[in-house]
């Protein structure tokens, strides 16, 4: 099944819906398809293999991802923040290909061999009409790798994530109602294209049959801007996309009556930031949702009504929820294994594995899902007793200290707290006598910190083996533009210092 | 005929139209309105009648499925005929929808 299959069935039943960009003079379904299929014809006389695209989220995205699978080539959006180096060795490695790339930023791309360029504005020029003619489909391909993300990996070249047409329309169509979304849906798309969360906002709201509009770069006030002006009912954030949302609603008094259903992912929430959420937008559904790149995205979710039971319970284990992941898609398999590679029981911690069509488990060249279809997420966690996931975090952070193995995401929610933390990151620095010792980096509210709190607040709470040894007061911690704390800069950092 | 994921069919005998989303474990015939579906290409016309006994309708957006061939379609568009496969009658998948997540 091919994910232009998903888009074919909405311009098919209601192709004078509104697909792309603003009520007043966006695109409706069927422009969106004759454009796609345009751009297909065009592509599949290219000699290439996949259409590459650096630059800014926007209309012609989707429509260079539906076109690249019609025309059998494997999308790929590539991250442009990249330094040149690294972004000319990524593009390189798609050759042969057709590059679309942002006008601006062609300059730092010419030259490498294999790839035909052509900037935006040509493109948009072509395929990007209000009023295309009728075009047919070129012939189906036998190519069945839809989209290729490069994960940002910690050591060597990253690794290129194959996402199949069969992972991602197996993903829609078990979480998605076919023409789910009412007539005036809008979502708001403010993830960059290269992140997993941007390839399934497309193909979730086609089939959905929901607008999309783009918000090209993140600023919270733009955010606001838009959501208020566009109607927009439906959201996805990084967490730190929405403490800054929250401050501007704070400080603007927007209510965001349109806004329905707002979900987050990408990332740990603080406890303290979801409740303020809550609070602050009392009419809007949350959704937590919790995936990976190689499981064409969400895998668990938290839904509305979650987060209100947990919100007010005074039952510490429903309470606690809100800081869960909610609930595995009824549509997949999800267990928490051992090292021994048997099963956790509940409330036991061991590593998360997960099985379905959605689950890819694959890189290019290289297949990293078990031959009985189970992956292995390389994310630590637990279930409690009524089957609620909890994410600890990447096993790779976790600190082995003296043989204990401690999750840095516990003592950060317990700092986090503490009134004085604003924001905190838990590593495991190198140590001679214990292997690793435990290191936080804060931002604090108050200019000089009080260490002997900090400390004995997390010693009250945990074991005095889990109470960081070393401290380090920063005014920022170093996120990437998808809200991934960048632990692991951090850590490099420290690591130089001692 | 050979029913393949995301292979698309219409009714021989009223408005409704299917997508596969899941293919039969063996080759069979899917039917609505009792009478052997169409290729969506065929430009032959509906004519003739719904059955009687396969006459409780396709519904736009929903899931039908046979337990025995583990075949799974869905309803693109709507029709006064009701799915069958080799003669058993396709069941409405009951699924909760899910929030939207992305």
């Amino acid at each position: 099944m091919q994910t232009s299959l998903l888009l074919d069935l909405t311009a098919d039943v209601c192709g004078d819906r509104k697909a792309l960009g603003t009520l007043a003079d966006g695109l409706d379904f069927a422009a969106m398809r004759n454009n796609a299929c345009a751009a297909a014809a065009w592509l599949a006389a290219q000699d290439a293999q996949n259409a590459v695209f650096v630059g800014l989220n926007g209309n012609m995205v989707p429509v260079l991802m539906f076109a690249s699978g019609i025309a059998g080539l494997s999308f790929v959006p590539v991250n442009y923040r990249l330094p040149d180096a690294e972004l000319r060795k990524l593009i390189a490695r798609t050759a042969p290909s057709v590059v679309v790339v942002d006008d601006d930023m062609l300059g730092r791309i010419e030259g490498i061999d294999g790839t035909t360029l052509i900037t935006r504005s040509a493109f948009e020029a072509r395929f990007l009409l209000d009023a295309p003619t009728d075009i047919d489909a070129p012939e189906a391909s036998e190519n069945d790798i839809a989209v290729l993300l490069f994960t940002s990996g910690t050591t060597g070249d990253p690794k290129a994530a194959v996402l199949r047409h069969a992972n991602l329309t197996s993903y829609v169509m078990s979480t998605v109602e076919f023409l789910g979304a009412e007539e005036d849906e809008a979502a708001l798309v403010s993830v960059p294209p290269y992140h997993i969360a941007g390839i399934s906002a497309v193909l979730s709201s086609a089939y959905a049959g929901r607008r999309i509009v783009y918000l090209p770069a993140f600023s919270a006030e733009e955010w606001v801007a838009i959501a208020a002006r566009e109607a927009i009912t439906h959201a996805m954030v990084v967490p730190t996309m929405l403490d800054r949302i929250l401050d501007v609603l704070d400080k603007t008094g927007e209510t965001l009556p349109a806004l329905r259903a707002l979900s987050y992912g990408g990332g740990r929430m603080p406890e303290p930031v979801i409740a303020r959420a809550l609070n602050a937008l009392p009419h809007v559904n949350f959704v937590n949702a919790y995936g990976l790149t190689e499981t064409s995205s969400t895998v668990a979710l938290l839904g509305a009504d979650d987060h209100r039971i947990a919100i007010a319970s005074d039952d510490p284990l429903v309470r606690r929820r809100l800081g869960s992941v909610g609930k595995p898609l009824p549509s997949l398999e999800l267990e928490i294994r051992r090292d021994d590679g048997s099963c956790c029981k509940p409330e036991e911690a061991g590593e998360i594995y997960v099985r379905g069509d959605q689950v890819s488990g694959e890189y290019l060249h290289k297949k990293a899902i078990a031959d009985d279809g189970w992956f292995a997420t390389n994310d630590g966690g637990w279930l409690d007793s009524d089957g609620y996931l909890f994410v600890e975090g990447r096993l790779d952070d976790v600190i082995v200290r003296g043989g204990e193995n401690i999750s840095p995401g516990e003592i950060e929610d317990v700092l986090r707290g503490h009134p004085d933390v604003v924001d905190v990151a838990v590593l495991g620095l190198p140590c001679v006598s214990w292997g690793e010792k435990v290191a936080a980096v804060v931002v604090t509210r108050s200019a000089e910190p009080d260490v002997a709190a900090l400390s004995a607040h997390v010693k009250a709470q945990l074991r005095s083996t889990k109470t960081p040894e070393d401290w380090h007061f920063r005014e920022e911690l170093p996120y990437n533009e998808t809200g991934k704390l960048l632990r692991r800069v951090l850590k490099a950092e420290l690591a130089k210092l001692d | 005929m050979e029913i393949k994921p995301g292979s698309r069919w219409r009714s021989a005998v009223c408005d409704a139209q299917l997508v596969v989303v899941r293919p039969p474990k063996q080759a069979g015939e899917l039917q609505c309105g009792g009478v052997a579906v169409l290729d969506l290409a065929d430009a032959t016309a509906a004519t003739g009648d719904v059955h009687p006994d396969f006459a409780g309708g396709v519904l736009i957006g929903k899931r039908y499925t046979d337990a025995d061939s583990g075949i799974e379609v869905l309803g693109v568009k709507a029709g006064k005929g009701s799915l069958s496969f080799d003669g058993r009658p396709m069941q409405l998948k009951d699924a909760k929808p899910l929030p939207a997540s992305d």
